[in-house]
């Protein structure tokens, strides 16, 4: 199933509305990485709110593309991890180490637009990024 | 052989009739028991408040729950059967254990029946020592499962309540307080175990969603210790919050608890700590663009 | 046992089918949503480590009881190449295939009985258990 991508801006938005196959994620990926350079994107925003379940797979699929992303300009924010879904993530060992989270897209939109700020101003970012390295 | 000889009276031949002399003894036993019910009741209620046994209970209610698990343990007797006394013991517990009625006191008036009725025993036989003795034999097994079935179900009951209180006090001394817009306090106070600190961090990951925080205080001053388990737990819990979006700041660590945490290997560049639960509501009203001044900065300089 | 589910694994979908029919399973069986996410990704986990090594397999759920506890099985059947050093497959971040190595690593954390048996060039099989008391 693909992952719709809505362009906003300079943000890309992508809502996954359903669970998705390995497949699916990593046609996500392509697709989000190719965007970004297409559309000069500043941010990304990926939207999970629909997913029950974050394995390995998806965790690492979401952070190579807000590694990708950055690589190619654009900051990345994972919102809408589920109470339960953020609990068996951690105890798997999967904490999205150095990603950005929101609670929700209007909180990940807040968060890409004090980036872009912080870039002109030189401040560092807010709370909900523990990104230190 | 020579040991032989000095065998004890031989087993009967037939367990059957054994069994059969057991049953015909214990029909006797009951019939005693029932023709003397108003006596021995009363005998064993007076032993009862004598011995200073169920004080939280009035004469009257000693009374009447003495009568009922007199017939109880009669009809245990003589049905052999202990379904009916394990649940009358059920609900008696029920009844009695928030009135403060302790495990001891169960255990001593059920011995206390135990023996008013093997003395009335020794008063009907004593002329015929040999009967005595089987009237006993047939008695005291029966005797001591009935008063091991009451014992029993009294403290199950008391384990299940006890279960359910420690249910309801966990709900309670989690509280998640919401101060100010988007920022929640979470003040945890006592002894942390793994399936307290579970509901924790459950409570407090619904709480980050419902009320849309963006930074949490835990503060742990009242946690005098926790081993490495529970201290992972926290770690977790820091990581689940900000994979939805929240900044946790933990305040108040003891001095134990920092050991601890050093030891297990922690990465404390993911874990922001402030030493005090003030200092930690200031860092997190910063985090939200709160500005706090301090004291001084407003009193005239010198 | 006559509630036991039996799902082959062959393909992405298979794992995701795996996953959502084990937390209906744990959903029936009284667990809280909690448990059935937890439950659902060790699925998803040791499905995928089905599909990554062996190409094909099956993943077989029940529920049983023991005293006052109820439990999720989850068996991960395979005949794939097996695993050669069962001790290091089980610590993180060793991986044979480029992942995070937290697959199997991960699902033992997640439920409260883990168990490999392995054979090089035989298969897999992995049993875990997750408990629920009652009452």
């Amino acid at each position: 199933m693909e992952v719709p991508i809505l362009k906003q801006g300079h943000y890309l938005i992508a809502s996954i509305q359903s669970a998705l196959t390995d497949a699916d994620l990593s046609q996500l990926r392509e697709a989000l990485i190719e965007r970004v350079g297409r559309f000069r994107a500043r941010g990304v925003i990926v939207d999970v709110t629909a997913l029950d379940v974050m394995d390995s797979f998806a965790v690492r699929t979401l952070r190579d593309i807000a590694h990708m992303a950055r690589l190619r300009g654009a900051d990345t924010v994972i919102v809408g991890i589920q109470p339960e879904v953020a609990f068996a993530m951690v105890q798997l060992g999967l904490t999205l180490k150095g990603v950005a989270t929101a609670l929700d897209l209007e909180e990940g939109l807040a968060f890409l637009n004090q980036q872009g700020e912080g870039r002109l101003e030189d401040r560092r970012p807010p709370g909900g990024r523990i990104d230190r390295g | 052989m020579a040991t032989k000889a000095k065998e004890a009276p031989p087993l009967p031949q037939d367990p059957l009739a054994h069994t059969e002399s057991t049953a015909a003894l214990l029909r006797e036993l009951v019939a005693h028991l029932r023709q003397n019910r108003t006596q021995l009741r009363e005998e064993w209620a007076r032993r009862i408040t004598r011995a200073q046994l169920l004080t939280a209970m009035t004469e009257e209610e000693i009374f009447a729950e003495a009568t009922s698990v007199y017939d109880n343990y009669v009809e245990a007797l003589e049905t052999g059967t202990f379904e009916a006394l394990q649940a009358y013991a059920r609900n008696l517990s029920e009844r009695i254990i928030p009135r403060g009625v302790e495990t001891h006191e169960v255990v001593g008036i059920v011995l206390l029946l135990r023996d008013v009725l093997a003395r009335s025993l020794f008063g009907k036989y004593h002329e015929d020592f040999d009967k005595l003795n089987r009237i006993l034999d047939a008695y005291e097994p029966a005797a001591n499962r009935v008063a091991n079935t009451v014992a029993v179900g009294f403290v199950q009951e008391r384990e299940r309540i006890i279960r359910q209180q420690q249910e309801a006090i966990r709900e309670l001394s989690t509280p998640v307080l919401q101060v100010r817009e988007r920022l929640l306090i979470l003040p945890i106070i006592g002894v942390i175990d793994p399936q307290r600190a579970r509901q924790l961090t459950e409570q407090l990951l619904r709480a980050i969603r419902t009320n849309r925080a963006k930074v949490v205080v835990i503060d742990i001053t009242g946690v005098a210790a926790m081993d490495s388990n529970v201290a992972n737990h926290l770690v977790q819990t820091v990581e689940a919050s900000r994979l939805l979006g929240a900044t946790v700041i933990v305040t108040g660590l003891s001095p134990e608890i920092a050991q601890t945490l050093v030891t297990i290997g922690v990465d404390l560049s993911e874990m922001a700590t402030v030493g005090d639960l003030q200092g930690g509501i200031e860092e997190a009203e910063r985090l939200l663009g709160y500005k706090v001044l301090p004291l001084e900065d407003l009193a005239p300089k010198p | 046992m006559a509630d036991e589910l039996r799902l082959p694994i062959a393909a992405d979908v298979d794992v995701v089918q795996a996953r959502q029919q084990g937390r209906e399973v744990a959903a029936n069986a009284g667990f809280t949503s909690g448990d059935q996410t937890v439950i659902a990704a060790a699925i998803s986990e040791i499905a995928r480590n089905i599909l990554m090594y062996a190409k094909r397999g099956e993943i077989v759920l029940s529920v049983v009881a023991n005293g006052d506890r109820q439990g999720v099985v989850v068996i991960a059947r395979d005949q794939g190449p097996g695993i050669r050093d069962i001790a290091r497959a089980l610590q993180d971040g060793y991986s044979t295939s480029g992942g995070l190595g937290l697959g199997l690593p991960g699902a033992k954390r997640l439920m409260d009985e883990f168990e490999l048996t392995s054979a090089v060039g035989q298969g897999t099989t992995v049993t875990m258990k997750k408990w629920r008391r009652l009452g």
